[in-house]
Formats: structure tokens, C-alpha cells, sequence
């Protein structure tokens, strides 16, 4: 059995896991990157639209723009990055086996951190398995990525963030949008998206839902129906559409999988899309040596996982003792402040309540385990 | 359908083609994108049939996670599609329930 020796090993290629990287390998520790993918970047590269936020968070760039620079970044700091190789599972020890070339290798590192991101969630209606119903997420791979178009006239159902921008992007890809269908009374991403869409002629329907899809082998037809304020579908409000294709953009939940194998302690915050695991303010876990970073962490954007993942790196870097204290201790206060502005003003301030839960929670768990020593 | 013009991404390159035999017919696709893209743009959304009630399934997430894509490729079964690259000369097949391993008529000797 092959075993490979490193000081730090990441997980995940993407916004948090390749920041983590840079920071670590920046700081002068040898630094490992693993990830199932072909290529790096996980959800950045399909991120055509400008980002939001302040200058320090290269507002007004694109997405793929902002992942191309995080590569080169990374590629400068000397960390090493396995593509296409699964980590399967982790150990106690935080030993990782990892499948690469279709050889088993295990992974032995003084950290980890994991930043394997966020899947999209799915929601249940007659007809929801016909293929032609998929992600939000999944279209814009197909897009942006592959660059084919998985239908030509698309409902969405989903107005948060990813079902706004993934509408506007599917007509920049040559799709027409039959609708956008809210289950909520309001939008619910920025309203800068939500005009776009406005503007473009897409019919919004709020305080709808999706009562059925029905095709032959494939989606032919939406029926949508209005709901009340207690989400019960009102009789008589059904209208349908024509379409090839069904987008839900309905939230997404942590991929958790690995940390549940590393016994590390976790909690429930709705917000953050169902259990993630407790951290402290580097983002160690309860597992000594064990950070997290990104959508792992509580669903938020690609800035907030950046962040976390700068965070993770620092902490680990100091934890291993290739930053001073004073140096991490800097760092991560200069890292912590950007972090709060992006956790700030009327979509942010939710953000930023459940991230303090989840470190109180830290808290109270490393506190209780004290006492429970003494 | 393919997107060759994009408002902001570059014009689609699409001069590396290779074929794939999808059910052993011949299906044109880009050298490098995945299974799932190559057969999306051919117009082909059912991927498989469930096992208890043959309904068919497409793609869902496409980033590997939801399984729902797997195909039968080059005689392995419960291949995720969506994240399997192409290669010239491959064989893709609907996959009914679990799927089978099969054996190419070459009996197995071609490098896989």
C-alpha cells in the first residue's frame, strides 16, 4: 500500500479549498491538493456573472476570472494538486484513502482540511423524476461549462440567487424562460437579478409552486398552482406551460460525508442547508487538526467560502508552526473583518447570525469538555 | 444543442471531434467533454430505466454526486456520466436497473 507523507491535505479543489492552499503553502508548509474533478476550480468556472461585495472581494469581476487568478495563485505557492482522484473516506487519524489512477493511495497528514462544497437539493411533485427536471446548478454546468443547452424553453422554480442568475444565464445561452415560479411571497435573491429577468419579459410567478410535470419520456408540459400563506395549494389557480426542461433552484445542503467519518461534532442551522460541523474561529473542528472551509461549513457564495478557506490555511499553517502567533494571530483578524462585511446588510445579516450560533455552539462544546476533565 | 456564440464566454472550439457509439449508434462529440454533454447535445435525455419500475432518468446535477446519469460505459455499468470524459471510439449504453458488466467482442483485450 502506497502511503503519501504530507503536512497539509485539502480536500476539494475549489473557491475555500484552493485559498486554504495558498494560505498553507504560502507559509512554507508542504501542501496537498485532492480532488475527484478533472479540473480545479469546483463551481468557480461556471460562474459567468460579476460578483458582489466590496472591492476586497473583487466585486465587479467574473467568476471564472476570480477562479483562473486563485489557480495561478495557487500554482505559485507550490502546494500540489491531485485532479481526478477521490478521497473515499478518512480515518480517525485523519489518514485519507484516496483512489487515483485506479490505485489505492493513503493519504497521512499533520492537517486536513476538508472543503468539499455543497450539492444542490431537490424537491418532489408528480413528474419530478422525468429526465429533463434537473438542478439549477446542473444547467449552468451544461452551459457555461460544457456548453450545450439542456432544453430550449425552461421553467424555474427557485428565485434566490441561483435560480435568478441561472435564469439570465440560460438566455444568454439561447434558452427562452417560460417562467419563474416563487413559492414565497417575495423574491428571494438580489434585486438587481431579479430586474434583469424583470426586464427581459420573464413572467414571475410568486406564491406558486409546481403541481406537476407530465411528458412522454421527457418534460412536455408544467402545471404550476398558487399556494397560501401556509404553502397549501389553492384549487382553481393551476396554469400551464410548454416546456422541455424544469431548473430547481431550490437550495443546496453541506457535503458532509467525510467529516461524519472523522467523529467530529456538528449542529443543525437550517440556514446554513442542514448539520455542519462546529468550528472555532481558524475553522479547527472538534477533531484536533481537522479544519473546514466553504460550503461544507453552511451554504453561503464563493466569497464567504474563499474567506473560510484563507482562514483554514492560516490556522493550520500556525497550528503546524509555520506562522508565528502574532503573524497567524493578524492574519486571521484581517481575514475575519473582510468575512464580516460579506456577512453584513439585508441578505448578509441572516449569514452572520448562523455563523455565530455555530461558533457559540464551538464554544460551549470545548467549554463542556473542560469541565468535563476537571 | 451546442453554444458556439456566447455574449461573454469565447466562441465554443469545436474542430477536436471524436465519435462515441451511443446504444451502437454513431454520436458525434467533443474531444475531452463529458458523456452526458455529448449525448444532451444529440438530443438524448433518458439515460437509464429504474430497476423496479423502468421509469427513465436523465441528468440531475451533473457534478457526480446524484448518480442519476449512469450509463453502461464500455461495458462498465453505473458509470456517472455527467462526469466521464469521452473517448474516441467509445460505447455508451442505456443502463435497465443495476446494470451488467458486458464484454466487448474483442473479448476483452482492448485497453480500457
Amino acid at each position: 500500500m502506497e502511503v503519501y507523507r504530507t503536512d497539509i491535505a485539502v480536500v476539494g479543489a475549489g473557491s475555500a479549498g484552493l485559498s486554504a492552499a495558498y494560505q498553507a503553502a504560502g507559509a512554507g508548509a508542504k501542501v496537498l491538493v485532492i480532488d475527484e474533478n478533472r479540473l480545479p476550480g469546483g463551481q468557480l468556472f461556471k460562474q459567468i456573472h460579476k460578483f458582489f461585495g466590496s472591492r476586497a472581494h473583487r466585486a465587479g469581476t467574473r467568476g471564472y476570472m476570480i477562479g483562473r487568478e486563485l489557480l495561478e495563485n495557487v500554482t505559485a505557492s507550490g502546494a500540489e494538486v491531485w485532479l481526478d482522484s477521490l478521497v473515499y473516506g478518512m480515518q480517525k487519524d485523519l489518514s485519507l484513502g484516496v483512489i487515483r489512477n485506479g490505485k489505492h493511495i493513503v493519504v497521512k497528514a499533520d492537517a486536513v482540511i476538508v472543503a468539499a462544497g455543497a450539492k444542490e437539493n431537490y424537491m418532489a411533485f408528480p413528474g419530478s423524476t422525468l429526465p429533463g427536471v434537473m438542478g439549477a446548478g446542473a444547467a449552468q454546468t451544461m452551459i457555461n461549462v460544457n456548453r450545450v443547452l439542456p432544453g430550449e424553453r425552461v421553467l424555474m422554480l427557485g428565485s434566490g440567487n441561483v435560480g435568478l442568475i441561472v435564469s439570465y444565464q440560460l438566455m444568454q445561452a439561447g434558452a427562452e424562460v417560460v417562467a419563474l415560479v416563487e413559492g414565497a411571497p417575495k423574491i428571494g435573491g438580489y434585486g438587481v437579478h431579479a430586474g434583469k429577468i424583470r426586464r427581459a419579459g420573464v413572467p414571475i410567478y410568486l406564491s406558486h409552486t409546481i403541481k406537476s410535470v407530465t411528458g412522454n419520456g421527457r418534460v412536455e408540459k408544467v402545471e404550476i398552482v398558487g399556494v397560501d400563506a401556509r404553502w397549501q395549494q389553492i384549487p382553481g389557480t393551476e396554469k400551464t406551460f410548454e416546456a422541455d426542461t424544469v431548473c430547481l433552484a431550490v437550495g443546496l445542503n453541506p457535503m458532509t460525508e467525510l467529516l461524519w467519518m472523522s467523529g467530529c461534532e456538528f449542529c443543525f442551522i437550517p440556514a446554513f442547508g442542514g448539520h455542519v460541523p462546529l468550528h472555532d474561529a481558524s475553522m479547527e473542528t472538534t477533531v484536533k487538526g481537522l479544519y473546514v472551509a466553504g460550503d461544507v461549513t453552511g451554504v453561503e457564495e464563493a466569497s464567504s467560502a474563499m474567506e473560510e478557506g484563507n482562514l483554514a490555511g492560516i490556522g493550520a499553517a500556525r497550528a503546524l508552526g509555520f506562522l508565528s502567533e502574532e503573524e497567524a494571530k493578524r492574519k486571521l483578524a484581517e481575514t475575519a473583518e473582510r468575512l464580516r462585511t460579506l456577512r453584513s446588510g439585508m441578505f448578509g445579516e441572516g449569514r452572520r447570525k448562523a455563523k455565530e450560533q455555530q461558533l457559540e455552539a464551538m464554544e460551549q462544546y470545548r467549554a463542556g469538555t473542560a469541565e468535563s476533565m476537571i | 444543442m451546442r453554444i458556439i456564440q456566447h455574449p461573454i464566454l469565447e466562441e465554443l472550439d469545436t474542430s477536436d471531434k471524436v465519435t462515441i457509439y451511443y446504444n451502437g449508434q454513431p454520436v458525434e462529440a467533443l474531444e475531452g467533454e463529458p458523456v452526458a454533454a455529448a449525448l444532451i447535445n444529440a438530443g438524448i435525455s433518458s439515460f437509464r430505466t429504474t430497476a423496479r419500475n423502468h421509469e427513465p432518468r436523465g441528468i440531475f446535477c451533473a457534478i457526480g454526486r446524484c448518480t442519476d446519469c449512469m450509463m453502461i460505459v464500455d461495458g462498465i455499468p453505473n458509470t456517472r456520466t455527467c462526469v466521464t470524459p469521452v473517448r474516441d471510439g467509445m460505447r455508451v449504453e442505456t443502463q435497465h436497473g443495476l446494470g451488467t458488466f458486458s464484454v466487448p467482442s474483442d473479448g476483452g483485450k482492448e485497453d480500457r
